[in-house]
């Protein structure tokens, strides 16, 4: 910057003329106005605001005013080059924002293009209703107990007031362990848990047992050589029948729905004396269509078998048959999930295609 | 057990309105499950016909048929003949025969078939002359079914036949069969007088036992009458195989007699073929009242007849023409004093003394044999028969002379012949002995208010002699109930009959549990990550042979050792439990390979057998017996380990291909990860050895370890020769990893730290290190020498080429450091760097780069 030149008259320098700022500021506000680009921007703003712009120059002169003149001429350049900038300020955050809005605009993506680098697995659909039902007892106060699926002779018959000899025994179609003496089976049903518990726990006791059991059945879409099954057992002071029916209400209405009931139909189990077969209210025609292919129009779906725990189980355990009464039941998992699903063919649940999981959440 | 609705009428008051569905449903009230119910697949308008012309007509496609009209009487509408085409030639004008006419309706192969009039061979053919397969009563296909032949021996029964009548009576397809399931502890329901009495206790109908009349009927025994003596040496359990013997003569009949038509039928809708006479009697007794019966005939008898265990070395041609070896345990019928072996006792007879076509002579034994005797027989020589089925569930030991009554009324009745009045009716069965049931056990059971009346009334109308004392019922079944025997099989008598409908609702209400266990929650746990992580739970069957061992190059001999074999295997291929998931698992990815699937992730849980010696027997004891302690243990004992496994597979890619790009193949690592997930999970920390197990590849495969060094399972690439011995996609990885191990390591309860807000810093080495260094032992050396404030490495770099000596590797890692107190200084940083590096280079012979 040059020193003061007090010989000037500032009326007389050119670059401090009130119309050749005005011009100025005119000739900037109309390019800031024009501009569409910030680049454009950014070269206007050094043309009519940079150091070698006509403000900028006229800038510069003040200092060569005498200082009367300073001022005034200090006011009209500042004004001028304030209301350039705050027009470059303006348009520059219009521009910004027009950019921004373009840049988002233009990284749109097709939201509907397939995902699934890696998509989920599933759980077992027998596993989760295994789960369901292990929730809905342990919500009602029983807990879940277990037994290995070899299983001692003792505890799958004896225990459970199969006699050797007795026609029951033979109509379980058991997997023996060799040799076939050796007092080793692959456990024909939960049951031998309620033996289990009742040593392992003693009493009062409200248990359910959810697991794996085996028939010498061949795979075909109604048999498995291996399913599940669980099984309820309440052993306390003053329980009847009545209680066994309404736990097995609870159960079909958490499965199947409300409104679903059961039927107890006499039968005969060794391990229960009296027995009971359990049947499920049809829950597709709820016992109002007689033309019902799921029921075959009797309204009710067999479903499992039940009844009051004999006295030579609990004597076999261990339990005083004269102070406590128990009930037991047991009913097949993967049948429960064939209602409850419409699966049709068994065959589906054990062949380990995992389409059959991927029909499933991991609810159900 | 094959109900003929008639037969059951004639025991019973069946109302005449009662259809067999009905009966079938008052049936399952008291506990007999319906099976089916069988009945004539026919519908009306069936009817006889007399033929009145019959005009050949030769066709052009080389057949001929015949144009007839048939007589129908009035039930055509119109009486006029009926013009029908037949392709059947074995009849002529005048013979009387079935006509269904449009309208009616007869099953076929096909399903129903309703009979409509129709153009046919230039005629219009208005009905059907009726075969027997047609109307599904015989097999009989060559020809139309002729009445005056088939009822040929009937006079009476002609001469009342005319054109319109219904056949469907005269043919019997109005009869109802119903179809029961019996249960095995109703011994006396295997006959229809047992199920006309469960009818009546449904019902309230009017029952009269028969063998009531018979049994006042049989003459009083004698002494002159066929000797028979029961002599068991070797009671099963304290109880005699033979405890009574009825045995009854009837001379001179004609076997050859036919079985009347009524008996055939009834025989026929119980599911039994008529064979001869004397065969059906015994059968249609045994059917009616549920005594088995056996026919001798007596030229081939020599008495005295002796009932006893056979002996040593003994053998038997039995009816079916197969010589057996019989057991000391098999009860005989024997004679010749004891000499010679005739029948096995309540399982099947002899052929020397069978009834043949040149027998005069009958003996008819009815006898009440012991039903553990004959269960262990019949399945000793699997010999499972009509006779053998009733005695293993029980038959009332009183009802031998009342069999053997209607046994030689019909035989005398049909075959003729004479009965001789001695009678021969030795032993006696124990009577069933009292019970005693206080009065209000029943509602204590059931939880039904029941009335002293009601419980009494139950109980005597099932047969029971109830004698009261106080509170206290003496309750004596009846004979054909011997499995009434304690209190409670009185209360489900109580129960069944009063109705189980009668049952309230109520849910009990327990103490309150604890909710899942701990390995239950674990179980859970995993199985979600698991799946999270993008696999699918399958379970298979355990069953494995050796050659499957074998196939994944394991030490078979071992491995069977591990493992159990069952003696009766579903496939005489797969005999083992499997000692791992892997062996099955396998079978799982075939089949989604087979199936079109690429790229497959799976994971099963299940228990695997795991023999830690030789296999040990397990004692067992009698039924409501608390075993002793001892006892106790060895059953326990007996058991074999069955640890519950988590196994995974994946083949093909992990990370799937798609628009975004290539996919990549599942490795080794990505087992690996799912065991860290998986420990990670459960806050578990495992550590990751390389090791050397079939069926991994061996430079693939890594133990995984808790800090302890306990081993939690292997991960690995499966080895080339497994993946190709089991054709499955090449590279596939799997692990297989004991829950009970990480279950177990997860108890512990975790103890949390405070967090530090001082900032961190880092620093990034390059280490080179010879190619047999791991990358777990550079980790663990930095570690160890950085020291507390190292919070974390990351190996970001692994480096081979060039810029190295061959046979080595460079490993770049970041290392993240922070003070629980202050923040650390660049000096810190670098001298705790330094310090790391220093123990790489020790311990492994790493150099900074």
């Amino acid at each position: 910057m040059s020193g003061p030149n007090t010989n000037f008259d500032p009326v007389e320098v050119a670059a401090l003329d009130p119309q050749v700022i005005d011009d100025a500021v005119t000739a900037a506000l109309d390019a800031v106005a024009r501009a569409v680009s910030l680049d454009e921007l950014k070269a206007l703003r050094s043309a009519h605001s940079g150091d070698r712009s006509a403000l900028a120059l006229a800038n510069r002169e003040i200092g060569a005013l005498p200082p009367s003149a300073k001022a005034e001429a200090g006011k009209r350049v500042g004004q001028a080059r304030g209301r350039v900038n705050q027009a470059f300020v303006a348009r520059q955050g219009e521009l910004e924002a027009e950019r921004d809005e373009r840049i988002l605009t233009e990284e749109a993506v097709d939201v509907t293009l397939p995902t699934g680098r890696r998509p989920l697995g599933r759980r077992h659909p027998i596993e989760l209703m295994s789960q369901r039902i292990a929730d809905l007892f342990v919500g009602l106060g029983w807990e879940i107990a277990e037994g290995p699926e070899i299983e001692a002779e003792w505890f799958n018959f004896d225990a459970l007031n199969f006699d050797a000899d007795h026609p029951a025994r033979q109509m379980q179609d058991t997997f023996y362990v060799d040799p076939p003496d050796g007092g080793l089976v692959l456990r024909t049903h939960t049951s031998p848990v309620q033996a289990r518990t009742l040593l392992d726990r003693g009493v009062p006791v409200y248990i359910a047992a959810i697991g794996r059991v085996f028939r010498t059945d061949e795979l075909d879409a109604t048999h498995m050589p291996a399913f599940h099954q669980v099984e309820g057992l309440a052993v306390d002071e003053g329980i009847t029948m009545a209680h066994l029916k309404g736990t097995l209400d609870r159960l079909a209405t958490e499965l199947f729905g409300d409104g679903i009931s059961t039927r107890l139909r006499p039968s005969f189990f060794p391990f229960t004396e009296p027995s009971a077969e359990i049947d499920l209210r049809c829950f597709v025609c709820r016992g109002e269509d007689p033309d019902c292919r799921t029921c075959k129009g009797t309204g009710w779906i067999e479903w499992g078998g039940c009844g009051m725990v004999n006295r030579n189980v609990l004597t076999a355990c261990g339990v005083d048959p004269d102070r406590f009464t128990g009930f037991a039941f047991g009913m097949g998992i993967d049948r429960a999930l064939m209602f409850r699903t419409g699966v049709s063919d068994m065959r589906d649940m054990i062949e380990g295609d995992v389409r059959f999981d991927a029909q499933f959440g991991l609810e159900i | 057990m094959l109900i003929p609705v008639d037969w059951l009428r004639e025991y019973v008051a069946v109302p005449t309105d009662a259809t067999g569905e009905q009966i079938a449903a008052d049936l399952v009230r008291v506990g007999l499950e319906e099976e089916g119910l069988h009945t004539g697949g026919v519908t009306g308008p069936l009817v006889v016909g007399r033929v009145l012309t019959k005009e050949p007509e030769p066709q052009k496609n080389g057949k001929t048929i015949n144009w007839c009209t048939v007589d129908v009487g009035e039930s055509n509408g119109t009486g006029e003949p009926q013009g029908i085409v037949c392709g059947a030639h074995n009849f002529e004008p005048g013979d009387l025969v079935v006509v269904i006419l449009p309208g009616g309706v007869i099953s076929t192969p096909h399903g129903p078939l309703e009979v409509s009039a129709r153009k046919t061979y230039g005629h219009v053919s208005a009905g059907m002359i009726c075969s027997e397969r047609e109307l599904g009563i015989g097999d009989d296909h060559d020809g139309i079914l002729v009445l005056t032949r088939k009822f040929a021996d009937d006079d009476a029964l002609i001469s009342s036949l005319r054109p319109g009548m219904d056949a469907i009576p005269l043919l019997g397809l109005d009869r109802e069969t119903v179809e029961v399931n019996v249960t095995p502890d109703r011994g006396y329901c295997f006959a229809i007088r047992g199920i006309a009495r469960e009818y009546s206790h449904a019902t309230r109908a009017t029952f009269i036992d028969p063998a009531i009349a018979l049994a006042a009927k049989a003459p009083e025994p004698t002494d002159e009458g066929i000797a028979v003596e029961l002599r068991d040496d070797s009671p099963i359990r304290d109880r005699v195989g033979c405890d009574r013997y009825v045995a009854r003569v009837v001379r001179g009949i004609d076997v050859s007699a036919p079985t009347p038509r009524w008996m055939a039928t009834r025989l026929t809708e119980a599911g039994m073929r008529p064979i001869s006479l004397p065969v059906d009697v015994t059968n249609y007794v045994m059917l009616g009242l549920g005594q088995p019966l056996h026919a001798f005939d007596l030229d081939t008898l020599e008495a005295p007849i002796v009932v006893r265990r056979a002996r040593d070395g003994e053998r038997l041609k039995t009816l079916d023409d197969q010589d057996r070896a019989l057991d000391t345990g098999d009860l005989l019928i024997t004679d010749r004093g004891g000499e010679r072996p005739v029948a096995i006792a309540g399982v099947m007879g002899g052929a020397e003394t069978e009834v043949g076509a040149g027998t005069r002579d009958v003996l008819i034994e009815a006898a009440h044999f012991e039903a553990v005797t004959i269960a262990r027989t019949a399945r000793r020589h699997k010999l499972p028969s009509e006779a053998s089925r009733r005695f293993e569930r029980g038959v009332d030991p009183a009802l031998a002379a009342a069999a053997a009554q209607l046994a030689v009324d019909l035989l005398v009745e049909h075959g003729g012949g004479t009965v001789d009045p001695e009678v021969t009716d030795v032993g006696s069965p124990t009577p069933p002995a009292a019970i005693t049931m206080s009065v209000g056990f029943p509602t204590r059971i059931v939880g039904v208010e029941y009335s002293d009346g009601q419980v009494v009334d139950v109980l005597e109308s099932v047969g029971c002699d109830v004698t009261r004392n106080g509170d206290l019922l003496s309750v004596t079944p009846p004979t054909w109930r011997p499995d009434l025997t304690t209190a409670e099989d009185l209360v489900e008598e109580v129960a069944r009959i009063n109705g189980y409908d009668g049952i309230p609702s109520i849910l009990p209400t327990p103490p309150g549990g604890a909710g899942l266990t701990h390995a239950q929650r674990v179980r859970r746990t995993v199985a979600n990550v698991l799946a999270t992580q993008g696999l699918s739970e399958i379970w298979s069957a355990p069953f494995v042979g050796a050659d499957r061992y074998a196939a994944l190059g394991l030490d078979v001999d071992a491995e069977v050792a591990r493992s159990v074999r069952l003696a009766n295997p579903l496939s005489d291929e797969q005999p083992l439990m499997r000692t791992r998931l892997l062996a099955t698992m396998v079978d799982g990815l075939r089949r989604n390979v087979a199936r079109g699937a690429r790229d497959v992730a799976l994971f099963e849980f299940g228990l695997v057998v795991d023999l830690d010696g030789p296999q040990r027997n397990a004692p067992t004891e009698d039924v409501g017996v608390l075993p002793t302690e001892e006892t106790l243990a060895a059953i326990r004992a007996a058991v074999p380990p069955q640890p519950r496994h988590v196994g995974w597979l994946l083949a093909g890619d992990r990370d799937r291909h798609g628009w975004w790009g290539e996919g990549r193949p599942a490795d080794v690592t990505d087992a690996i990860d799912l065991a860290r997930v998986v420990g990670e999970s459960l806050a578990v920390t495992l550590h990751v050895v390389a090791d050397t197990v079939a069926p991994y590849h061996p430079g693939r495969c890594a133990r995984v370890e808790l800090a302890d060094g306990s081993v939690v399972g292997h991960v690995g690439e499966l080895h080339p020769k497994v993946v190709a011995a089991l054709g499955l996609p090449p590279r596939t990885v799997g692990a297989e990893l004991d829950l009970d191990v990480l279950t177990r390591a997860a108890e512990v309860t975790v103890q949390a730290s405070t967090l530090t807000a001082f900032p961190m810093a880092q620093s990034d080495v390059a280490l080179v290190v010879d190619e047999g260094v791991t990358a777990a032992a550079v980790e663990e050396a930095l570690r160890e020498g950085a020291g507390e404030t190292l919070e974390s490495v990351n190996l970001f770099d692994v480096y081979r080429g060039d810029q190295l000596e061959p046979g080595k590797k460079s490993l770049a890692y970041r290392l993240t450091f922070r003070a629980e107190d202050r923040t650390l200084t660049t000096d810190e940083v670098s001298a705790l760097r330094d310090s790391a590096v220093k123990a790489a280079a020790s311990r492994t012979g790493a150099v900074q780069r």
